[in-house]
């Protein structure tokens, strides 16, 4: 079963826990700077949101690499860069319709989201429960289940 | 590894910034952050400067575990003698500019000297420059914060600057990051001001590396997952935040209102945290957006506000109808409680100002609160005011107040100085409810007699950072004691005192001690640093810590007699409540402290506890 990366700014507290244990995870550093998510605060309406790569089926990052250098990864269905082949040209960034994709200058490299082969070190490390790794074919459960339990008639149905 | 092993010496005079390596040996001995930059500032500068004058320092300083994954790894401090109070100072802030001082590889700043004009420094990993500052000199944090991103087309720029408070002489002014966290207490953003540095602005992407990465992860996971199975910090805070407090210390009689006369507020409920979760009649909203984390912090108990939009203080005003910092419950006590206003909206308002404008919310509301008095004593009327009628619970000329005292205009000039200074001019000294010149926090002495000893010892005035002796007295953590007992209470000063020097020195929150004992504590540092950090090392640490600031504060001229709290606390006993008929009993706890600290019988570290310290 194919599982996704499921993103609730609902829950967000903008810790930014999960941008430390993503840089841990892929560089052995605490560093946000290189991290391949990103929580972005929008202060006046108190609003965190985390953001990464989507994982998009039709990958423009994939098809725009002029040196085959992103490829899919079979178990996890995650767009992987390699960096043996990686030319740091940038041109996957540009066709990212997201911006998920980013450059690092101290590689000469591109780095994005590859789910951490499986199990994604932001999930585990996000407190609140608003990053989690879930079943592919439903991203839209907690939120179907949320309004499920709002619209729910039964209360009133057998009164 | 963990620190960084750098340091920024900024010569404001010369206007040059110079590398310098971490003193290590002093690292070993003071970990981080409070201990560690005090330790400098004493070996730098003469406790007896005039604490405005270029002479004075002033130290920006991280912990080894500040930028690191542990759970909130994210504090700062400012440490420098204090404008307020001419004693050693030491505000710790949260947020997100510590860790990122800490990414562009640097453990502490060093500010000497004074600038002939207006600068801010910019440091960008390994560079650092101080830049003309005179089209922000004027404005706000928030302006300034603004502009700065603007200007430098960079949003990851993390900015703490002060606002017009630090630089018209506000004695209370703080210096603020990320919008609305502070490093309020003790007038260090005063400081600030008169070295003419309106703000430090930095981005790092070095990052934080650890000793040993798998022994870090480890004991970091298992330490959050305690915080997370915790009722304070799991439950409470993130829902309620430190507001989860106001109707409980109410309930205790320990909740100061109307300048320290009685010690319980018939409108506590109406500005405490449950309250700021009911939707309002006007929109439908609450007063509580939602809840903030500050770097690294599994906690989350920053609260996140909005005004009613028809509310007197921003109608027709949007900057204000935004959501940022509310109310924190030592910021909801001294503007609300400590001056008998009730008005949840008012008092966000004011505490907005007090982030905008860079002071202190709870020294501000403290000293509004003697003000009233004196005009309720008819020592001070409408004439001295500038027409602001001063009557208890006036949530106009409190707000009124905040905008003024934050501009350094009119009667909020006299509220500036403080209370001490305020009250002495008017000649009623005894109404100054301080210690050292700070003013109280949010809870009463008399009923939680380990506060008053807690506060009549802080090293920095008033203080309820140094020594939560609440969280044993009325929480139960780690044990429950009697609040309205003093016995035992010097004995527990003295633990809370030394396991708290060794957090802040740490880069950690004080708050994670609701759910974490050292032992908790003590294999995250272990692992981040080098060397064995074990659970004494780290007392030992807090009591270095503690008796080197005692040090400085007898060297700069502070005596025992300076161990005191205000009459009203020792004389006057409680009206109503539990505590009813209590006053607090330092008399008989101090003594004991001093002996268990092994000082002499007027407060001075004998020669034997000074050896054994290494001091």
């Amino acid at each position: 079963m194919e599982k996704a990366l499921v993103l609730d700014a609902g829950k967000c507290t903008g810790c930014e826990q999960c941008e430390i244990a993503c840089s841990m995870e892929n560089e052995g550093v605490s560093n946000p700077a290189k991290s391949r998510i990103k929580v972005f605060n929008f202060h006046d309406e108190g609003r965190f949101v985390p953001y990464t790569c989507t994982q998009c089926d039709d990958a423009w990052c994939m098809q725009a690499c002029p040196v085959d250098a992103i490829t899919v990864f079979s178990a996890t269905g995650a767009k992987v860069v390699s960096d043996a082949l990686c030319v740091g040209c940038k041109v996957c960034t540009i066709a990212c319709p997201f911006g998920t994709v980013n450059y690092n200058p101290a590689s000469g490299k591109v780095i994005k989201c590859d789910l951490c082969g499986g199990d994604p070190a932001c999930a585990k490390a996000c407190p609140t429960g608003a990053i989690t790794y879930t079943d592919a074919a439903a991203t839209g459960y907690a939120k179907m289940k949320a309004w499920a339990k709002a619209t729910d008639a039964g209360q009133q149905a057998s009164a | 590894m963990s620190w960084a092993k750098r340091i920024l010496r900024v010569n404001l005079t010369a206007g040059t910034c110079t590398e310098e390596p971490l003193n290590m040996d002093w690292a070993n001995q003071y970990l981080g952050q409070r201990g560690l930059a005090t330790k400098y500032l004493s070996e730098e500068i003469d406790p007896k400067v005039d604490p405005l004058s270029p002479d004075n320092k002033l130290i920006i300083a991280t912990g080894p575990l500040t930028g690191t994954a542990a759970a909130t790894g994210g504090r700062w401090s400012v440490i420098t003698k204090g404008a307020l109070t001419g004693a050693i100072a030491c505000s710790n802030s949260g947020g997100f500019f510590g860790a990122e001082l800490k990414f562009a590889g640097w453990d502490m700043v060093i500010f000497e000297g004074k600038s002939a004009k207006p600068v801010y420094l910019l440091i960008q990993d390994d560079d650092a420059k101080l830049v003309d500052a005179s089209g922000y000199w004027g404005r706000t944090v928030w302006d300034t914060e603004k502009g700065l991103k603007a200007e430098y087309q960079d949003p990851q720029l993390r900015v703490a600057s002060i606002g017009q408070a630090g630089e018209v002489g506000v004695k209370f002014a703080g210096v603020v990051n990320d919008l609305h966290r502070a490093a309020g207490r003790s007038g260090v953003g005063t400081v600030m001001g008169s070295k003419n540095l309106k703000a430090v602005a930095v981005r790092g992407t070095k990052g934080v590396q650890v000793n040993d990465v798998d022994a870090f992860l480890k004991a970091t996971r298992e330490a959050k997952t305690v915080l997370a199975e915790n009722g304070v910090t799991g439950e409470g805070l993130p829902a309620l935040g430190t507001q989860v407090l106001m109707n409980v210390i109410n309930e205790t009689g320990a909740l100061p209102t109307h300048n320290h006369k009685d010690v319980q507020f018939a409108g506590a409920s109406d500005i405490s945290g449950e309250a700021m979760q009911e939707p309002r009649r006007s929109d439908g909203k609450p007063n509580l957006t939602r809840n903030g984390a500050c770097f690294g912090c599994t906690i989350g108990c920053g609260r996140i506000s909005t005004i009613d939009p028809t509310h007197y203080t921003v109608k027709d005003r949007e900057q204000y109808q935004i959501a940022s910092g509310g109310l924190e419950y030592e910021a909801a006590w001294a503007l609300g409680a400590a001056n008998g206003v009730n008005d949840l909206d008012a008092l966000t308002f004011a505490n907005f100002i007090c982030n905008e404008q860079g002071f202190d919310p709870i020294s501000f509301g403290a000293t509004v609160g003697a003000a009233m008095e004196l005009y309720e004593m008819g020592v001070i009327t409408t004439k001295e005011t500038g027409g602001i009628e001063l009557t208890w619970g006036n949530a106009q000329a409190l707000t009124t107040l905040a905008e003024l005292t934050g501009r350094g205009e009119g009667f909020g000039a006299e509220i500036g100085l403080g209370s001490k200074l305020l009250t002495e001019k008017y000649g009623h000294p005894d109404l100054s409810m301080s210690v050292k010149g700070q003013e109280f926090p949010a809870y009463d002495s008399r009923g939680i007699q380990g506060m008053g000893l807690t506060y009549a010892t802080s090293n920095r005035g008033a203080c309820h950072l140094r020594s939560y002796t609440v969280a044993s007295e009325i929480l139960g953590i780690p044990e429950k004691t009697d609040p309205l007992s003093s016995d035992g209470k010097a004995g527990l000063v003295i633990a809370f005192q030394d396991a708290t020097g060794a957090v802040d020195s740490s880069g950690l929150c004080v708050f994670t001690t609701f759910a974490w004992s050292l032992d908790n504590i003590a294999p995250q540092i272990d692992a981040a640093c080098e060397g064995e950090w074990t659970v004494d090392r780290l007392l030992e640490v807090g009591e270095r810590v503690w008796n080197l600031e005692r040090k400085f504060n007898l060297d700069a001229g502070f005596t025992g007699k300076d161990d005191t709290l205000p009459k009203r606390l020792l004389k006057d006993a409680a009206k109503t409540g539990p505590a009813e008929g209590k006053v607090n009993e330092l008399g008989k706890m101090l003594p004991e402290y001093y002996a268990l600290r092994g000082w002499t019988p007027d407060g001075v570290p004998t020669n034997e506890t000074l050896d054994r310290l290494v001091l």
